[in-house]
Formats: C-alpha cells, sequence, structure tokens
C-alpha cells in the first residue's frame, strides 16, 4: 500500500514540476512604450522576471543590482547579442532594438539568472 | 598650479533627447538651493555644476524635472568598490564555510560513534540529536539562507537553479532527520540515522566551493582591470592661463592639457605644441614607441616617454578610444560562441531535471531497494540533488570566453563577439589586402641610381626641386626622403605634369625631366645604360622613375611601398597553422607579384576592383573555404563583411574597431595568426570544460542515484557528492584561468 502511494505521490510531484517549471507561463509586468523599465538583481533573480513589452518599439532597461553574488555581473541578451556589465548598487541602462514579436530571454552569463522580454 | 574648484561637479544625465531638454535640466539644476552656475553638455550627456550642493540634491533636481541623473562613473573607482565587494563577500563565504565546517565535526563524530573510539556515551546518544537539529538548523540560517532565498525567488518565477537543488536537498535531509529524532518508532528497528552530518559538510563545502569559484572568476576578467587601469585619476588642464589638475571626468572637450615625461596621457587628443615619444603598447600591442609632433593624435591611457607637449582633448569621457576598447572587450566577454549555445539550452531544462531524476530516485528506492529503504531512498534522493552541477555547465563557455577575450586584447585584438572568436581558429584561407596591410602603405623611396657623372645627392635634390610643386602620391616620398638628408629643394620653374608618364620643368636653368622610361623615350634620351637596373627594381615592386636634365640621363630614383618588417614572418607562422594566404589587390599584377613572392603569398588575385573584392571572397566561400579577410576596414568595408572573419588591421587606435569583425591595432599582420592562435586555446579550453561539465553530471547523477548498488553494493555518500559539485565549477574556472597563461 505504501509503495502505491509514494509512486502516486512520485507521479504527482513529477507532474507538478513539468507543469510549474516548463508549461505555465509566469505573469509578465507590462512595459509601456516611452518608459524606462526597472529590473532588480537580488536573490538570485530578475525581478520582474518576465515583461511584456509592445514588438517593433526600442525600448530601455534599467537593471540594478542589488545581488553581490559575480554570476549576477553580467546580463546577456545572446540572441540581439548585447551583453552588459552590472556594477553593484548603480543602475545600469540598456537600451534594446525593435524586438520582433516572441520571447527574448535575458541571463546571467551561466544562465542561471533568467528572465524574458514577452515582445507582442 | 592651482588645485581643482572644491564646488564643482559633473554628474551624467540620461533621456536628453534634444538641445530643449538640456535647457529644462539646466533651469532645474540652477532652481536648487545653494547652485551658482550649472550648465549641461548635450553631446555628453552631463551637467557641470558650481555650489555648495550634494550629488543627492542634484540629481533629485534632474529626476524632478523628468530626466535621469547618475554620478559619474569612474571605472577605476567603480572596479575598486567592486573588488571591495567580492573581497567582502568572498570573507562572508568563508566564514560560513568555517562554521559549518565546524559544527560538522561533532555531528560526523555522532554519526560515526567509532570516531569516538568505541561507545558512545548516554548522554550523547539522548541529547547529540536535538543539539545537532539545533546546530545544522544554524548552519542553514547562518551559512545557507542564500540556497533558500534564492530558491524561493526562483520558484516563484517559475525558475529552478543551484540553489533550488541546494535548498531542497538540505530541507529534505533536515526534515528526514528531524523526523527520526523525535519519532524514531515510525521507523524500522535501526533504520532511524539521522543526516546531521550531511547537511553540515555538504553546506560546508558547497559554500567553500563558492568562494573559491569566486576568486578564481575574479582572475578571469583582469584583462578588463588592466584596461581600466591604463587611466590616470587626474589631468593637467591649462585654463585661464593657469595649470589645473581636474579628476579626468571634468575634462572637457577641446580643452589644452599638458603632459610631462612619465606621465599617462589623460584623453584622446591632437598635440599642438611640443613633441614627445608616446609607448602605446599597452593599447596596441605594439612595443616600439610612437613619435608625437605637432598635429599628431594621442590616446588616453598611453604613457608619455621623454618629451612635454600640450594637447587639445577631441575625445573625453565615454568618446575614447580607451573607453570604447574596454566596452568593446566587456561586450565581447559577454558573448557566446555558438560552441556554448548547447550548455544554454541544457541549462534552461537541467535543474526540474534533476529534481524529477531525484523524485524517480526515492521511488524506485522506496519501492524496490533493500532494507533500510526508506533511509536508502532518502540518501540516493539527497545525494541526486547535491551533485548534479548545473553552474559546472553555466560556467564552462562564460569563463573561457572571458579569459579568451581579454588575453587577446593584451596582443591588440579587440574580437567583438563570440562568433567570431569561435571562427577564427577554424579559418583555412586569410585573404589579406596589400597597401597597409603586407606593405606600409606609404610609398617610400628606396633606391638612388645615379647615372654616369652624378651622384645621389645631385639627383635627388633636383628630383624634389621639381616634386615640389606636385601633388603626386610619389611625390611625397621623394620630397621626403630629400628632407631626412636636409636638403633645400631649388626653385622650380615652368613646372608641367605630363599626364600618366611624369613631370617637366627648369632647375638651376636645366630642363628637367622626372618619369617613366616613356617619358625618356617620347623625349629621345637614351637610358640604356640605367634599363637593366629599372627592370630589376620593378622586379622587387619597386617604382624606377627616371630623371633626366638637359637631355642626358641623371639616374634613377626607385619608390616603393615598403613590406612591413613582420609581413612575412606572420605569413610563415599561418602557413604553419595549415592556413592558405592570398592576397586581394587593386595594383597591377607585377608589383603585387613581386610582394607576394617576397613575402610567401601562395596565390594572387591582382587588379580587382574594389566593388569586385566581396565577389572574390564569395568564390572562395562557394570552394568550400574559411575565408578571413585583411583589410584596413574603410576601403574593404564590403569583403570585410563577407568574409567568414573580417579582420580590420590598423596603426595605434585609429583602426576601424566597428567595421569588422577582429580589430588589430598593432598595425602588423602578425595580429592574425595571434588571433587564430587564441581562438584556437579557447575553443579547446571550452570544449575540455564543456565535455568535463557535461561527464561530471552524466556519471555523477546516475552514481548518485544508485546505479552502481545493484552490482556493487555501492551508495554514494551525499558528503562526497557536495564535495565533488563543490570541486567541478572550481575545476571550469580554474581550467579557464589557465588560458591566462597561453602564448600565441
Amino acid at each position: 500500500m505504501n509503495e502505491i502511494l509514494v509512486a502516486l505521490g512520485g507521479l504527482l510531484i513529477i507532474a507538478t514540476i513539468v507543469w510549474w517549471f516548463w508549461l505555465s507561463i509566469p505573469r509578465a509586468v507590462r512595459g509601456a512604450i516611452n518608459r524606462v523599465i526597472e529590473i532588480r538583481v537580488e536573490g538570485g533573480v530578475y525581478q520582474p522576471a518576465a515583461i511584456e513589452i509592445p514588438a517593433g518599439k526600442p525600448l530601455t532597461l534599467r537593471f540594478l543590482r542589488i545581488d553581490v553574488t559575480p554570476c549576477a555581473e553580467k546580463v546577456v541578451f545572446s540572441d540581439l547579442a548585447i551583453s552588459a556589465d552590472l556594477l553593484l548598487n548603480r543602475p545600469h541602462e540598456i537600451t534594446l532594438p525593435a524586438l520582433q514579436p516572441g520571447i527574448h530571454e535575458f541571463t546571467c552569463q551561466m544562465g542561471m539568472y533568467r528572465g524574458k522580454l514577452i515582445a507582442k | 598650479m592651482k588645485k581643482p574648484e572644491p564646488n564643482s561637479q559633473t554628474i551624467e544625465i540620461n533621456g536628453l533627447r534634444c538641445a530643449g531638454c538640456a535647457s529644462t535640466v539646466e533651469k532645474a539644476l540652477r532652481a536648487v538651493p545653494g547652485i551658482t552656475e550649472a550648465n549641461v553638455n548635450f553631446a555628453q550627456h552631463t551637467a557641470t555644476v558650481k555650489g555648495s550642493v550634494s550629488t543627492k540634491a542634484l540629481i533629485a533636481a534632474v529626476v524632478g524635472a523628468g530626466y535621469q541623473a547618475s554620478e559619474i562613473v569612474d571605472e577605476g573607482e567603480d572596479n575598486n568598490k567592486k573588488e571591495t565587494a567580492e573581497l567582502t563577500h568572498y570573507r562572508q563565504l568563508l566564514h560560513k564555510s568555517w562554521f559549518a565546517l565546524a559544527v560538522a565535526v561533532p555531528a560526523l563524530a555522532f554519526g560515526f560513534p567509532a570516531m569516538l573510539g568505541g561507545d558512545m556515551p548516554y548522554l550523547l546518544m539522548q541529547w547529540g540529536s536535538p543539539v545537532l537539529a539545533v546546530l545544522t538548523l544554524a548552519v542553514m540560517l547562518y551559512s545557507g539562507p542564500q540556497f533558500f532565498v534564492g530558491s524561493w525567488n526562483a520558484l516563484r518565477n517559475h525558475a529552478a537553479t543551484m540553489d533550488t537543488l541546494i535548498a531542497l536537498g538540505m530541507a529534505a535531509a533536515w526534515g528526514y532527520s528531524m523526523t527520526v529524532t523525535i519519532a524514531p518508532q515510525l521507523f524500522p528497528a535501526g533504520t532511524a540515522e539521522p543526516f546531521w552530518d550531511v547537511i553540515a559538510v555538504v553546506i560546508g563545502l558547497v559554500v567553500l566551493g563558492q568562494a573559491l569559484e569566486m576568486r578564481a572568476r575574479g582572475r578571469t576578467s583582469e584583462a578588463v582591470k588592466r584596461l581600466i587601469g591604463l587611466k590616470p585619476k587626474t589631468a593637467r588642464v591649462i585654463r585661464d592661463g593657469s595649470e589645473i589638475d581636474v579628476p579626468l571626468a571634468e575634462v572637457r572637450l577641446d580643452d589644452t592639457l599638458r603632459v610631462r615625461p612619465g606621465e599617462k596621457i589623460a584623453v584622446d587628443g591632437t598635440v599642438i605644441d611640443g613633441h614627445s615619444s608616446v609607448d602605446e603598447s599597452m593599447l596596441t600591442g605594439e612595443p616600439m614607441p610612437a613619435e608625437k609632433l605637432i598635429g599628431s593624435e594621442v590616446t588616453g591611457g598611453t604613457l608619455n616617454k621623454t618629451g612635454t607637449f600640450l594637447y587639445r582633448a577631441t575625445r573625453v569621457g565615454k568618446d575614447t578610444a580607451l573607453s570604447r576598447i574596454v566596452q568593446m572587450v566587456r561586450q565581447a566577454q559577454g558573448a557566446k560562441p555558438s560552441i556554448g549555445r548547447l550548455a544554454d539550452k541544457v541549462a534552461a531544462y537541467f535543474v526540474p531535471t534533476v529534481l524529477i531524476i531525484a523524485v524517480i530516485t526515492f521511488v524506485i528506492w522506496f519501492d524496490f531497494g533493500p532494507e533500510p529503504y526508506l533511509n536508502h531512498a532518502m540518501v540516493a534522493a539527497v545525494t541526486v540533488l547535491v551533485i548534479a552541477c548545473p553552474c559546472a555547465l553555466g560556467l564552462a563557455t562564460p569563463m573561457s570566453v572571458m579569459v579568451g577575450v581579454g588575453k587577446a586584447a593584451e596582443y591588440g585584438i579587440l574580437i567583438r563577439n563570440g562568433d567570431a572568436l569561435q571562427q577564427a581558429g577554424q579559418l583555412t584561407t586569410i585573404i589579406v589586402d596589400k597597401t597597409g596591410t603586407v606593405t606600409l602603405g606609404k610609398p617610400t623611396v628606396t633606391a638612388l641610381i645615379p647615372a654616369s657623372g652624378w651622384d645621389e645627392v645631385a639627383l635627388l635634390k633636383m628630383a624634389a626641386s621639381l616634386e615640389t610643386g606636385s601633388e603626386h602620391p610619389l611625390a611625397e616620398a621623394i620630397i621626403d626622403a630629400a628632407k631626412s638628408r636636409s636638403l633645400a629643394p631649388a626653385k622650380a620653374e615652368n613646372f608641367q605634369a605630363v599626364a600618366g608618364h611624369g613631370v617637366r620643368g627648369e632647375v638651376e636653368r636645366k630642363i628637367v625631366l622626372f618619369g617613366n622610361h616613356k617619358l625618356m623615350q617620347d623625349n629621345g634620351i637614351d637610358c640604356t645604360t640605367l634599363l637593366a637596373r629599372a627592370e630589376e627594381l620593378a622586379k622587387n615592386a619597386a617604382t624606377p622613375m627616371f630623371l633626366a636634365a638637359d637631355g642626358q640621363p641623371v639616374g634613377i630614383i626607385a619608390v616603393a611601398d615598403p613590406i612591413k618588417p613582420d609581413s612575412k614572418a606572420a605569413i610563415a607562422r599561418l602557413h604553419s597553422m595549415g592556413i592558405k594566404v592570398a592576397m586581394l589587390t587593386g595594383d597591377n599584377t607585377a608589383t603585387a607579384k613581386a610582394v607576394a613572392f617576397q613575402v610567401g603569398i601562395d596565390e594572387v588575385f591582382a587588379e580587382v576592383l574594389p566593388a569586385d573584392k566581396d565577389k572574390k571572397i564569395m568564390e572562395l566561400v562557394m570552394r568550400g573555404e574559411k575565408v578571413g579577410m585583411v583589410g584596413d576596414g574603410i576601403n574593404d568595408a564590403i569583403a570585410l563583411t563577407r568574409a567568414d572573419v573580417g579582420f580590420a588591421i590598423g596603426t595605434g587606435t585609429d583602426v576601424a574597431i566597428e567595421s569588422a569583425d577582429i580589430a588589430l591595432m598593432s598595425g602588423s599582420l602578425a595580429g592574425v595568426p595571434n588571433a587564430i592562435a587564441i581562438s584556437r586555446a579557447t575553443v579547446r579550453n571550452i570544449k575540455q570544460n564543456l565535455f568535463g561539465a557535461f561527464i561530471y553530471n552524466i556519471l555523477g547523477i546516475p552514481i548518485a542515484a544508485g546505479l552502481l548498488y545493484p552490482f556493487f553494493g555501492l551508495l554514494l555518500n551525499p558528503m562526497i557528492a557536495g564535495a565533488a559539485m563543490a570541486m567541478s565549477s572550481v575545476t571550469v574556472v580554474s581550467n579557464a584561468g589557465r588560458l591566462r597563461w597561453f602564448k600565441p
């Protein structure tokens, strides 16, 4: 009996992992045109980590790195070939070109801090 | 000398769109009580104010006007702050690690009574576990809260990181151990074993690994630190007739600056008085000091050697060559060559996959494992969580790129993107432009051959006298040669250009002709005695020019664009790397072939129009060659973009660094084999790192899950897994660090 319960529990946990990490989409913060979007780098994450932006318009992101972990010191927009060094406690603005509709990820160098721009 | 004005400060303004914005900001700043003067520089996006006001108040005033402002970024100071913050963090990590490892000693003794020499005292048996529960809780709260905070933050963002794995593993181990301590009756007799030692050892080792990794990482960005360190803190500016030392950020365009022997040049500019030699090797990799005269360009960050001079600032702040180089190196260090993109894709799925494997491991051990199955299931699941190392995968590429790009910068090679870094090592053919790439690009007199009865001085003086009025590029070479021998040209009269053939005129009452052999033939001058030498010179890529006075030959002056001293050696190195070298030039075939022969070039494409250069490259690409094109970045712009890797070559920092994938600042072709060697070494390093990281995880995770148990009865201890995990990322970073010692 215990074996069946554990197996079922395991399946449930696996389903939850798959749903939470791969299938469900985090709630995105909406970024307006002509407004600088603030992103804090703190506690191992980008906050907000998902930002909905209008496609086809350039936009400026202002990163503020509070996190002292060295992993956080670079932010990389791989598909745009843009990267920047984020100095501690100093805002750093990155102006991105007009983006095609779709999801554009930004990460730390190791790909552990992850954020996405959802261009619509 | 005046001291800097104490009440003047400059801040950076963001969001200025037009001159109107600048005046709005000025107005807002002038309205701040205590401000006596405020000037916004729209071009530089800065505001300089005078008055006793805090920077905070200035920033608030600018923000209040609808713009953004920040303190001027002094990269040197920022770098110091960064290093201080990192050192503090490193020490904190060490303290955290020592605390956890200190708790690990009694925890290990409790877990392995044999360490205490046999039977455990009764008191220790009764109270050991509750005390360790409190101590390990303290370890989690003091040494490892970052894992829990990070994993919670990531979880809320639907993400999972290394923090998630450690936090889950440790929480599970602590919860299980607590249950064993509080309710041992729930477990079969003899199987209720807590894991206090695992918690303390794993957190201690993982945090120690993070500290060591941090130290090793710091060394990977030494190249940028070195470049930033080239900037002096202050500059000596001449204002209102006095010399004052001002912070670098306050140097303005068109300021006049003085540099003394042994001092660093503060910003980019043009020499307006005095002369000196300047060591530019720190930027260009070129060891020979450059002579600077009035009108010469100087670059901020380079070192003045002997003389004193004044110069006018032409580029300041973020626009200086050094700032642009720092920016470019940083940008390139963040780039990912395509070889690393697989790891990126894996990283996105890695941690959730490990979580799933841990769950499956637990279920299999629980349902099918031998007694004590719950204990085994717990050990195996925790070990899977602890051994998996996404960091090693994530670090594999960027750490090597950081060091490789930095190493290239040390040699005056600026690599602009990750793909260029990777592809440079795969090139099979290098195409070089002739003028300015293989040769110096500056025609020079290479031989003076007087006819019988004449001497070199008379020959050169007569030619220089006639050419003084000419605008032909070869004329400059002749006038320079005369100047270098301190020959004063005589006055030439009735100067006349003979289209396509040369010039004629009167010098010291003699009718003088100067030009090609055709000019001599047309005027019936017999140059038979000089013809053999002329042909020999032409074969050696020089242009022979005949001089005749009053119908008699005076001699030949050979002008050639000299080959750069190290071109031949660079081409030999390319050959030794298995790379073919071709020359692509608009010059005539004879000259091109002569130059190619002298330096050992394999193939020559001569008389190619600039517009057709890219077609030639496409032909080679279609043949399946991986083509690198080396040119000056101005005349070859399209060809450079058409090649798999474009190299822009220039002298000093004037090289058009934005025009190609790789910019060579030394002006030497030697930069090409250097760049290729660095590329190959970096890609090799990335492959080693990726191989190590993948193999580690591919082998480590199944072993942790207990794959070896059915065959050898071996179940990995989570503490060993923790040590392996900590060392895996340290190993990757250290391996990348080896590249620092690489010599191309």
